[in-house]
């Protein structure tokens, strides 16, 4: 039998969650038929001053003008490329489809780039670009935060063989792009700064950030390691060479492996191969993107 | 009460929310501050910089952990993971007690960011009171909970906001949190009588108190924390003072952040209070004890 309380407390769940009008008050009839000022009668208490309507479209207005504050701030490049109106058509899609089922704000985008994937139709000619800016967002609020494992000992690099297995720091994060997004999000964190806090107050009006509106980017393909330096969050170009092999580092390739995928396809001479690999382990060791086996 | 089971037998004094805006000021000027209230979910994660801010002021602050999305309330069970994470952290913060809200916002899964208000229930009482429990026995240390600011009401409830919340902190055997402006804000929007209210919380078990400032608007007060207290609110803290004695106090400021001296001067004005306490029961102010803020 379901008790009291979980009834109540689905009903009014639902009638929070339902998506507000263009007007961004509560809708009169919701999308399932109810009329929402009877729904609100039969649970919500009207007073003086409210009716039950009335004290439930406050409800109404708070989850939504939070989540969408919330999902600004994580995904201000996003923001730029939509404008406002199509990045909260899409947001309020996304989140009718995937309501949060996270305890942590954090976690709020954690599936926006799927849906988008699946949902190309909802940002039209720009989808591409799109997903590579919510690919990088994504990545950039994971390494934020991400742990750090300890380095492998000076002598394991010396022991190294054919066999050997390495991991990468959860802080780094791989992303093979087709729009030079990097740059584009580098612009505008910096011109906007970045907030990563819960709180429990409520807004007067929903909080929107100024926008920089983006125009025209011409796609390159490009390879890109997000990583962490002394708290702060990074994005660094690779060569495809270089992301092959960290790609394959990351799925637990023994050495060779990943050596032997790395260079498959590549007019390399063996000799520039030997120099690459050198150059680039030297430099993923200073960064401290390696870690030692579990 | 000044020092009890439900806030570790501690005697904090007064502080302050930890803001973002703020860590600057605090790194470089080491303000004498009580205490930091941290909110919990802002450092539930795995590494990076959150941890690293946090562990620089655990070294030189006392801190205790607020959180805002346990969803006691809820009719659903916990959440493992978050409770595994909420343990992490207090183990890191030693936090001697832990708070959160009387409230739902979670259900079949689904979370609302929210704190949403309570039916007034016999069953919901229950409910919640065998969550905290569970909740106080896995994380083990004490935990007290906070009335909540509302804006609705249920046709279900069987009895006052303050008779549910002693209701749940008796069954559940926890502390209070009094939030004083919550209970000034839902007075407000409810018509109830806010002294009746703080006369009708069993004062030994007040492990805190909150103090904030709200939003007027015509029709609701909505609690925005964005405000300076205003003068009903600190009769209220007088009044729950006179009651519990000089308990540990925090003002919470969350939007429109002023500077941290703005801040942490308006949370001071609540030792005026607490040295009247003092007085009135023969004990040396408090505030000739605690150092002004920017002393160091
Ligand atoms: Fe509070």
């Amino acid at each position: 039998m379901t008790s009291q309380l979980l009834q109540l407390q689905r009903r009014m769940a639902t009638a929070v969650m339902e998506p507000l009008t263009r007007q961004e008050t509560t809708r009169k009839i919701r999308r399932d038929g109810a009329v929402m000022a009877r729904e609100a009668s039969v649970f919500i208490k009207p007073n003086a001053s409210l009716t039950s309507l009335e004290r439930l479209e406050i409800y109404n207005k708070q989850y939504w003008f939070r989540l969408y504050s919330s999902l600004e701030d994580d995904f201000p490049g996003l923001l730029a490329v939509l404008g406002r109106r199509t990045f909260e058509r899409v947001m309020r899609c996304y989140l009718d489809t995937y309501p949060s089922t996270s305890f942590t704000l954090r976690d709020l985008g954690s599936k926006l780039l799927m849906y988008l994937s699946s949902h190309e139709a909802l940002t039209g000619g720009k989808s591409k670009l799109v997903l590579d800016v919510v690919g990088l967002e994504w990545a950039h609020i994971e390494a934020y935060d991400a742990a750090t494992f300890p380095a492998p000992e000076p002598k394991y690099f010396a022991g190294i063989t054919d066999d050997s297995l390495l991991r990468l720091q959860p802080s780094v994060r791989l992303l093979e792009l087709s729009y030079p997004v990097d740059d584009l999000l580098i612009s505008i964190r910096q011109s906007i700064g970045s907030s990563d806090t819960s709180s429990n107050n409520a807004s007067v009006t929903r909080k929107s950030s100024t926008i920089r509106y983006v125009g025209k980017i011409s796609p390159t393909n490009l390879w890109l390691a997000v990583h962490r330096q002394e708290f702060a969050v990074y994005y660094k170009r690779l060569r495809p060479e270089e992301y092959r092999m960290l790609c394959g580092i990351q799925a637990g390739l023994p050495l060779g492996e990943v050596f032997g995928t790395a260079f498959q396809g590549s007019t390399m001479d063996e000799a520039s191969q030997a120099d690459l690999l050198q150059e680039a382990f030297h430099q993923w060791a200073v960064l401290g993107w390696l870690c030692a086996p579990e | 009460m000044p020092a009890n089971r439900f806030n570790g037998f501690t005697e904090y004094g007064v502080g302050i929310g930890l803001r973002i805006p703020h860590y600057q000021h605090i790194f470089e000027q080491k303000p004498v501050v009580d205490w930091f209230e941290i909110i919990s979910e802002n450092y539930m994660v795995d590494g990076g910089r959150p941890l690293y801010i946090l562990d620089q002021i655990l070294d030189q602050y006392r801190v205790v952990q607020h959180g805002v999305s346990l969803y006691l309330g809820s009719a659903e069970r916990l959440n493992r993971e978050h409770l595994r994470r909420l343990k992490e952290l207090v183990r890191r913060t030693k936090t001697p007690w832990l708070t959160d809200h009387l409230c739902w916002g979670s259900v079949d899964g689904r979370y609302t960011h929210d704190l949403l208000p309570m039916p007034y229930t016999f069953e919901a009482a229950r409910v919640t009171a065998e969550k905290i429990r569970h909740v106080q026995d896995f994380l083990e240390i004490p935990i007290a909970v906070e009335n909540v600011s509302s804006y609705a009401e249920f046709h279900v409830s069987e009895m006052t906001e303050w008779e549910f919340l002693v209701e749940v902190v008796e069954q559940a055997d926890c502390g209070i949190l009094l939030d004083v402006n919550n209970i000034y804000v839902s007075s407000r929007n409810h018509g109830f009588d806010a002294l009746e209210y703080v006369n009708s919380i069993p004062a030994e078990r007040v492990a805190q108190i909150h103090i904030a400032g709200h939003s007027k608007f015509q029709k609701y007060t909505l609690d925005t924390h964005d405000h300076p207290v205003i003068e009903p609110v600190w009769q209220l803290y007088k009044r729950s003072i006179e009651r519990c004695g000089s308990t540990a106090t925090l003002l919470e400021w969350d939007d429109n952040i002023p500077s941290f001296e703005e801040v942490h001067r308006e949370a001071l004005k609540a030792n005026c209070f607490l040295d009247q306490q003092h007085e009135s029961a023969g004990i040396r102010p408090i505030s000739t004890v605690v150092s002004q803020p920017g002393a160091m």
